[in-house]
């Protein structure tokens, strides 16, 4: 890796120290991610988009450009020299995930295109073959659409209902009215980790007891809490995880799925294809041992050597020094943002980290977006794919500003001063 | 900042500030919704309408600048107008705002023609055309959702 960074030991798979040892070294971090040098409309990139996809270290770049130059070829199924070392590369990315959450063994973790990939999974594999019309799943007003959508359609195939458990005024979830809805016919819960809208952290470790005391698996949409945040599935206690590459330095295209193995072995294949199946014969088939039987097809091999680099980077780094480092930048802009008249923070509950979502009075946060982009700020506007977070607040869209570990505070600095200026060209 | 200047000119900052024709209207014998399933922006049309001519225009809803003063110019232009006229209107505005009018056609468009500088956004282009296309699905059908995808 570029940049000479200290590697942290990292115990368990989980480095849970939140604070950094020595002052983060943002400048060195910058480095490593080429995309930092350009300039957009003439100005220096200040790239505040990380919720929806983060920037690419050149060891996660080069390591996809070395895949396909020297490396490329089909795992699993060849005997020739290079199927070979492809098939090992690929298993190994799948250990170091494994490590990486804390998972009991590498076959716990599916490869799937994305975090949405990995819920449709889920609901389409354990859903359909257990809910029964009655029975409920329970899911929070803070949910990405992607938390939402899949459980819909399932619910429609199957009779069963979706519920959702609803915010406090401040955005965090209420958890009285959650507990009142977790009851002898919830079936299934599926709650986001760090709200994509908000920044907002759900008290999830202490949900999945509840849950677990009634018996109902959890499945926990970690795709914002993964990149921010030491993520533990056995400390976290539940039953399956889903997180994407993309957003933690990786590639587009490769995600992850967790599921506890004593439930991935119930639930039935969710593609059929090749790759999945012990023998098939044109009456039948039977399936292949996880986690081959989750995996129709080609995978995603170039990406997943993307992100066994991007693990790598980020262990490197640390997850602990990130989260901190993130920790000030979120505080420092919050600072700043509720010191600009008429700006308005949205989620505000205690608990939170990465995501800063504002509305400017009298300013649409689209007009935000674009004047911002013309000093070379990307920031998000929109609903965030969260139109129940969006209605709860009474607003149309937020702008959102979402951290990485290569953000600085000069950034945020650029970032109020330019909100200043939309808010006097729009008095 | 050069172009943002084009785009966010004095005239649509002031639309954006006090809209025109930003209510109900009693008794509309046309409406339609407007809805823009990216952002989520939402208006609602009325039109009042004697035969082809358009006697009333007004609108209501959430969205940005560029389409509230969109909206509050179109109802300004259309009023008095014929149906035919607000649709050769529309066709012209499609055609500022992706850069296919030819310039000396631009000065016809008097107001409307402060939307020039929307080319330079081409992801801003249907905030622009949101409240036309719902104007359209009005002067169409009674009543109406218009949606820009």
């Amino acid at each position: 890796m570029r940049g000479g960074i200290v590697a942290e030991p990292v115990v368990g798979g989980a480095d849970l120290n939140l604070t950094a040892r020595q002052p983060f070294d943002v400048d060195r971090v910058r480095q490593d991610f080429p995309i930092l040098q350009e300039q957009i409309h003439g100005q220096p990139l200040v790239y505040l988009d990380n919720a929806a996809t983060a920037q690419k270290p050149q060891a996660v770049i080069e390591a996809v450009l070395r895949f396909y130059s020297r490396e490329n070829a089909n795992v699993h199924r060849g005997v020739h020299y290079l199927s070979g070392q492809a098939s090992n590369a690929f298993d190994a990315v799948r250990v170091k995930v494994a490590q990486f959450i804390n998972a009991r063994a590498p076959h716990e973790v599916i490869f799937t295109r994305g975090t949405t990939d990995a819920i449709n999974l889920v609901a389409q594999s354990y859903g359909k073959r257990f809910f029964r019309a009655g029975d409920e799943v329970l899911i929070t007003g803070m949910e990405h659409h992607s938390n939402i959508v899949p459980w819909q359609l399932v619910c429609e195939q199957t009779g069963a209902v979706l519920r959702a458990a609803p915010l406090t005024e401040t955005g965090g979830l209420d958890l009285e009215q959650f507990s009142r809805l977790l009851n002898d016919r919830t079936r299934f819960v599926a709650l986001v980790h760090l709200s994509n809208a908000l920044g907002i952290i759900n008290p999830v470790r202490e949900i999945t007891r509840w849950a677990r005391e009634r018996n109902i698996p959890v499945l926990i949409d970690a795709a914002q809490s993964v990149p921010h945040l030491p993520v533990d599935v056995q400390d976290l206690g539940c039953d399956f995880l889903a997180f994407s590459g993309h957003k933690l330095y990786g590639p587009t295209g490769i995600g992850v799925l967790y599921g506890r193995e004593a439930l991935l072995d119930l639930m039935p294949p969710y593609q059929g294809g090749g790759g999945m199946i012990e023998t098939v014969t044109i009456e039948r088939s039977t399936w292949a041992p996880l986690p081959a039987k989750f995996e129709a097809g080609t995978p995603m091999i170039a990406q997943a050597m993307g992100l066994g680099a991007a693990i790598d980077y980020v262990n490197a780094v640390g997850r602990g020094s990130i989260a901190g480092w993130e920790q000030e930048l979120l505080q420092y802009a919050t600072h700043l943002l509720s010191d600009i008249a008429g700006c308005r923070i949205i989620g505000t509950a205690p608990d939170k980290a990465g995501v800063l979502s504002f509305v400017l009075d009298g300013v649409h946060p689209h007009d935000i977006g674009t004047i911002l982009d013309a000093e070379g700020i990307a920031i998000r506007a929109g609903h965030h794919c969260a139109q129940p977070v969006m209605r709860h607040f009474g607003v149309a869209a937020t702008a959102r500003a979402s951290f990485a570990l290569y953000n600085t505070k000069a950034e945020v600095d650029a970032l109020a001063g330019a909100l200043k200026n939309v808010s006097r060209m729009f008095a | 900042m050069g172009t943002l200047a084009t785009l966010y000119q004095d005239l649509i900052l002031d639309h954006n500030r006090a809209p025109r024709n930003y209510r109900e209207i009693d008794n509309a014998n046309r409406k339609a919704e407007g809805h823009n399933p990216l952002c989520g922006d939402r208006l609602t049309v009325w039109l009042q309408m004697k035969g082809d001519l358009i006697e009333d225009a007004a609108f209501q809803g959430s969205g940005c600048a560029i389409s509230r003063a969109s909206a509050s110019l179109m109802t300004v232009a259309v009023k008095g107008k014929r149906k035919v006229e607000a649709e050769d209107l529309f066709e012209q505005f499609r055609r500022l705002v992706t850069g296919t009018l030819p310039s000396d056609r631009v000065p016809s468009l008097g107001k409307l023609a402060a939307f020039a500088g929307v080319v330079e956004y081409p992801v801003r282009v249907k905030c622009a055309s949101l409240p036309w296309h719902t104007l359209r699905a009005a002067l169409d059908r009674p009543e109406t959702v218009a949606s820009t995808e």
